[in-house]
């Protein structure tokens, strides 16, 4: 459980396109990353080759290595499938499954490659997910009735229940409380907190305060213009982010004078 | 004298499209069920005298009750034989073109099928009593003399593969097309969202589809089918090319059965009298066995409205 990632001079494109280019980062175990940076500028693109998502969308590829505690997720022979069941993702908007009641919600990945798991292990595997999420007291009692009747907040804090029931080593949060209101937006980030006793959590989050809330780390990301390729600027503990950037850019973007 | 400053006096212009918009869909909308209103009681009053005719008169002597069943379970097999081939059929090549096909494929592809479904049905008529019937004939009697010990393929095998099997197969042609444009769009509609929920849990492409996109198509497939059973229930032309009728029998691959509308369609030029009640009150049957099947459909997806995702 919770593995380090390492990611040697990754370019990530769209078919020609050169969306981010050069990064080379490394990610702590047991740790929260934060990425930043303007709209555009790349970062999720970047967050989405760190479980093989990118290349969900046609034309997504990409040149470099990530390393999952050493191991090449690009690898030659390496199943893409494998990779995104150790590292799990969080979207920017809720998405429960809408024909599945909330305990099928939180199976719906425990269940997939044909495992088979008993009524009782399945039972104790919801309600401690669902713990985990810190949204067991407030669904115990409609396990049964459909994921997408629950609130906003409701719903992420499903969402990540039903990622951590596949026990992975990585979560990787995509502007996850981007769409919630400020009370489910504390509940998530009370979560992320507790979460990295467990695993490593990278969060791109476009609130600089949620960054410095959540995160030891933080990444800067940047782009010089509209059709440039994305770059990382800074990389440092989030406090010197936010307290004595190096870089102009990085002090720029995070005291809010950014072009 | 105090004016309310919301009350507006120049919007009146707006608030006529307004009307004429919402008239002319209430319009439409009674315009239909007055169609369909008018067309059972044109039913019920043209067929009246078979009820009311002594039974020795009606075909068969034996009452209209008698004359109808054969056809009644005739047309429902053959058009449960069509949906059975053409429904994982259908849907297989939806999913083909709708996730798994390249982008180029695709496309063409898609087209093809729905030009399949603008083919006239005396022509998937003239094709089944030409080319497919024969071409069954070898297949037939293989089915007779080995599986000939089940009711269905006991033989011995009909010489001019004119049987039931034949017409659920072109059946099936004829609504395959309706099946499959029809689920393609429903997949198409799947929201990435939830498909990138399934394949981020670790999701191979084929789980993907069973958690996120056939869950979400389920109403959508069923609604598909129904218009598919539809046609089957109702097609007569390539019925009464494909099939030489006759009695009610259990075997699909000896001469015999019939159904509804190739009876009517057969029938219907020299008919006249008692003889056209009669057919009138067949087709009141086959209106009948349509609303049933519409509105279990309509029950199924109705049951399941709470984890359709629509809330």
């Amino acid at each position: 459980m919770a593995k380090r990632i390492d990611v040697n001079d990754l370019n990530v494109y769209y078919s020609k396109f050169l969306a981010v280019e050069g990064v080379s980062i490394n990610i702590e175990p047991k740790s929260v990353t934060a990425f930043i940076g303007p709209s555009g500028c790349g970062k999720s693109t970047f967050l989405r080759t760190l479980n093989r998502m990118h290349e969900v969308i046609p034309g997504g590829r990409v040149e470099g290595q990530v390393l999952l505690d050493g191991d090449d997720l690009y690898g030659a022979g390496v199943d893409p499938v494998t990779v995104r069941s150790q590292i799990g993702m969080v979207f920017q908007r809720p998405n429960p499954f809408p024909t599945m009641s909330i305990k099928d919600n939180v199976l719906a990945g425990v269940k997939l490659n044909g495992k088979k798991i008993s009524k009782s292990d399945a039972d104790a595997l919801v309600e401690k997910s669902l713990r985990g999420a810190n949204l067991w007291n407030e669904v115990k009692d409609r396990l049964d009735k459909p994921g997408s009747g629950l609130s906003g907040g409701q719903q992420q804090r499903l969402c990540i229940a039903r990622t951590i029931a596949v026990k992975p080593d990585v979560i990787l949060m995509d502007e996850p409380c981007s769409a919630l209101d400020p009370i489910s937006t504390l509940a998530i980030e009370d979560l992320i907190n507790e979460l990295k006793n467990d695993y490593t959590v990278v969060i791109v989050t476009h609130n600089m305060q949620q960054a410095a809330r959540v995160s030891d780390k933080t990444a800067f990301f940047n782009i010089a213009g509209t059709g440039k390729p994305g770059k990382l600027i800074e990389y440092n503990d989030t406090a010197a982010i936010f307290s004595n950037p190096e870089q102009k850019a990085t002090e720029d973007y995070v005291s809010g004078r950014f072009g | 004298m105090t004016t309310n400053a919301l009350t507006s006096k120049s919007s009146t212009s707006g608030r006529a499209g307004d009307k004429v918009f919402s008239g002319a869909a209430l319009a439409a909308g009674v315009l239909i069920l007055i169609t369909l209103f008018a067309v059972a009681v044109f039913l019920l009053i043209q067929a009246l005298p078979t009820f009311l005719a002594d039974p020795a008169e009606i075909s068969g002597g034996e009452g209209f009750f008698a004359y109808i069943w054969p056809i009644v379970i005739g047309t429902v097999i053959a058009a449960a034989i069509a949906l059975l081939i053409a429904t994982p059929i259908g849907i297989g090549v939806a999913l083909f073109i709708s996730h798994f096909a390249p982008r180029k494929v695709a496309g063409p592809l898609g087209y093809l099928i729905d030009l399949l479904a603008a083919i006239p049905s005396v022509i998937y008529g003239a094709w089944g009593y030409m080319v497919l019937a024969p071409a069954l004939v070898p297949g037939y009697e293989w089915l007779a003399k080995n599986l000939g010990f089940i009711p269905l393929f006991e033989g011995p095998a009909s010489q001019t593969g004119k049987t039931m099997l034949t017409a659920g197969i072109v059946l099936a042609v004829m609504v395959l097309p309706i099946i499959t444009s029809l689920s393609r769009e429903i997949f198409l509609q799947t929201p990435k969202l939830h498909e990138e929920a399934a394949l981020a849990l670790g999701a191979t492409r084929w789980e993907m589809i069973t958690t996120a996109v056939i869950p979400f198509a389920r109403p959508g497939i069923i609604s598909a089918v129904m218009l598919g059973l539809g046609r089957a229930l109702g097609e007569t032309m390539a019925v009464a090319l494909v099939l030489s009728t006759g009695n009610l029998i259990p075997s699909l691959i000896k001469t015999g059965n019939q159904t509804i509308a190739a009876e009517i369609a057969l029938n219907f030029p020299e008919a006249f009298g008692l003889r056209l009640a009669e057919l009138i009150a067949a087709g009141l049957v086959l209106f009948l066995i349509t609303l049933v099947v519409n509105m279990i459909a309509r029950g199924i997806i109705a049951r399941h409205k709470e984890f359709s995702g629509a809330n």
